[in-house]
């Protein structure tokens, strides 16, 4: 199937699930549907990294993060130019400010995907574990300087009060709904494309076997820099509209560790080499987590993730799309 | 040390392929190349041989830029390429085999063949093959080595030999001028040990050339051209192959003076 055949049916699911929310009408279907899909979004993000090239990403939390503070950071921007910005510069900035949410977006998605490539610089030389550890280290960094940069809010946090009612979507968060949504199909429609290119073969060798990569040709550090721009300016994409979606921000929560663990479960538990992979493992757990929120408690959402990721690395290493295709192949055979 | 030129030497004024000049490689204290300086004309056989930890595999992996060297010089197709990462060197003419086989584990025997194609061939200038050509030399150079009826097999279905085999294609995939053929024999059977040897003299046929480093005397001398014994990271000998396992020293640094 060609990449524009494919955008065009994501695209058509999309908007058939967006009316169908709609249609049924109840606010708290998207505000759920949101978390969701924000963790397709994630989930894709750390297979680009973590499943195509097998460098496992701890660190998601901070790519995620960075996206969030940027938009903190454009949004108190826009409320204290006339504070902090210099005479001459403040009537531009009155023209752009405050900037539309798509444009946040890009933006979170081009600052996570800067961080992305300095961590990719400092780290990529390590391998395994060392790599794991390092971006994990990374986060904590990140997090740190948030909590001590008061202008985005430090460690009291900050408010971001959305708009009520924005025109055709009604309610605030059917437009973040299908914000996300948007994303989701950016983020599927990029692993897909990565998947069946030159550049996914490429990511694969890495992957497989790094110094047989070199010596077949393939230049293996600059892939690398590549999925972890890529991988983290998706990240950063998700993270973007989470301000406007929860209305106050902390460090605590937008570097929460649950992030980190749901990136790398989901994937796992999907499977890791197909782009289906993460769609399939966040589709699920995300739900799982969202109906016991609701019937037992949200405390029992990473146990939930903790209890499948273990069966699943004993049981189904290759996830459930591996699990898939040995079951066809047995099929087949039979 | 016995110095004679080989069989196929270059025409006078010829360059050589590959130049190196007073390698030097350090691990720690451990000395593993020791001003190893060599001269390769096109289209040589050329065997290289000595004990364990004389520093064969330092030099290979010094020459395809798997480790870089400290001091010393590499030039290879009159171009200087010391500092140069492997893929970098991968991409002037440069392959290799490895000494354990190192095949992409999760692709068929064609993906894999298709990886240097890809991504060496295909990034040289001037030349850009379709997907139908690429195909049409991966299944050549795999009924090269007589793979072809395996080509969409997966690695883990392969025997030692075959491994062996695919670990030459895919170096032979990147269309190499030089190809560095590092132990492609180890623990094969006597008629297993012919196949390679017999594949490898076809590869040079094709004007490809070819440095073999082997423990297996029977398949250097079948092989070589010209024989270079490296010991303790120094050369020792290096000259006709008859000449060279006469040679006293070479005697002494394998059966102890």
């Amino acid at each position: 199937m060609r990449t524009s055949v494919f955008t065009l049916i994501l695209i058509l699911i999309s908007a058939a699930l967006y009316f169908a929310f709609r249609t049924i009408g109840n606010d708290y279907l998207f505000f759920a549907g949101y978390t969701v899909l924000q963790y397709v979004v994630m989930a894709t993000a750390w297979n680009i990294l973590g499943g195509y090239c097998g460098y496992v990403n701890f660190g998601s939390a901070g790519f995620f993060a960075i996206g969030v503070y940027s938009s903190v950071f454009l949004h108190t921007l826009a409320d204290s130019i006339d504070d902090v910005v210099p005479d001459a510069l403040q009537a531009p900035l009155h023209a752009i400010f405050p900037l539309p949410l798509p444009v946040m977006v890009v933006v979170g998605g081009i600052v996570a995907g800067l961080v992305g490539l300095g961590m990719g610089y400092l780290t990529l030389r390590l391998r395994g574990v060392f790599f794991a550890i390092a971006t994990l280290a990374l986060a904590v960094v990140m997090e740190t300087v948030i909590v001590n940069w008061s202008f985005v809010g430090g460690s009291r946090g900050a408010y971001v009060i959305p708009p009520n009612d924005v025109p055709f979507f009604g309610p605030y968060i059917q437009f973040l709904f299908v914000l996300m949504l948007i994303l989701v199909v950016v983020a599927l429609v990029t692993a897909r494309a990565i998947e069946r290119s030159k550049l996914g073969v490429g990511f694969a060798t890495i992957r497989d076997d790094e110094l047989a990569a070199e010596a077949s040709g393939v230049p293996t550090l600059r892939l690398k820099l590549i999925a972890t721009v890529v991988s983290g300016a998706l990240f950063g994409m998700a993270g973007a509209p989470f301000p406007y979606y929860i209305g106050y921000v902390e460090p605590g929560s937008a570097f929460n560790l649950s992030y980190a663990v749901n990136s790398i479960a989901m994937p796992m538990i999907g499977g890791t080499t197909f782009w289906a992979g993460p769609l399939i493992g966040a589709l699920l757990l995300g739900t799982l987590q969202q109906v016991a929120t609701v019937t037992i408690s949200s405390a029992v959402n990473l146990l939930i993730v903790g209890l499948l990721l273990i069966g699943f690395v004993i049981l189904a290493p290759k996830g459930i799309v591996g699990l898939w295709q040995k079951w066809m192949g047995k099929r087949a055979k039979s | 040390m016995s110095q004679t030129n080989s069989n196929s030497a270059p025409e006078a004024g010829t360059k050589p392929l590959l130049q190196i000049d007073q390698l030097g490689k350090r691990f720690g204290g451990f000395v593993a190349l020791d001003g190893v300086s060599l001269e390769i004309p096109q289209g040589q056989r050329l065997g290289l041989i000595g004990p364990n930890g004389s520093g064969k595999s330092t030099l290979v992996n010094c020459i395809c830029g798997a480790l870089q060297n400290e001091t010393g010089t590499i030039y290879f197709d009159g171009e200087k390429v010391n500092g140069m990462v492997a893929h970098q060197r991968t991409r002037r003419g440069l392959a290799r085999s490895f000494q354990l086989p190192r095949p992409f584990m999760s692709m068929t025997v064609a993906e894999n063949m298709r990886v240097p194609l890809m991504y060496t061939v295909n990034a040289r200038s001037g030349t850009h093959m379709s997907h139908g050509e690429l195909n049409d030399r991966c299944m050549e150079l795999l009924s090269l080595v007589t793979l072809h009826e395996k080509a969409s097999h997966m690695p883990t279905d392969l025997t030692q030999v075959e491994m062996r085999k695919l670990e030459l294609a895919r170096a032979m995939a990147a269309d190499p001028k030089l190809l560095i053929a590092d132990e492609s024999m180890a623990g094969l059977s006597h008629s297993e040990v012919e196949d390679i040897v017999a594949l490898l003299i076809r590869m040079n046929e094709r004007g490809v050339t070819i440095i073999m480093i082997e423990h297996i005397m029977r398949a250097v001398m079948t092989f070589s051209q010209r024989l270079v014994v490296l010991v303790s990271g120094k050369k020792i000998a290096d000259g006709m192959p008859e000449d060279v396992i006469q040679d006293k020293e070479v005697v002494g640094a394998y059966l102890g003076s």
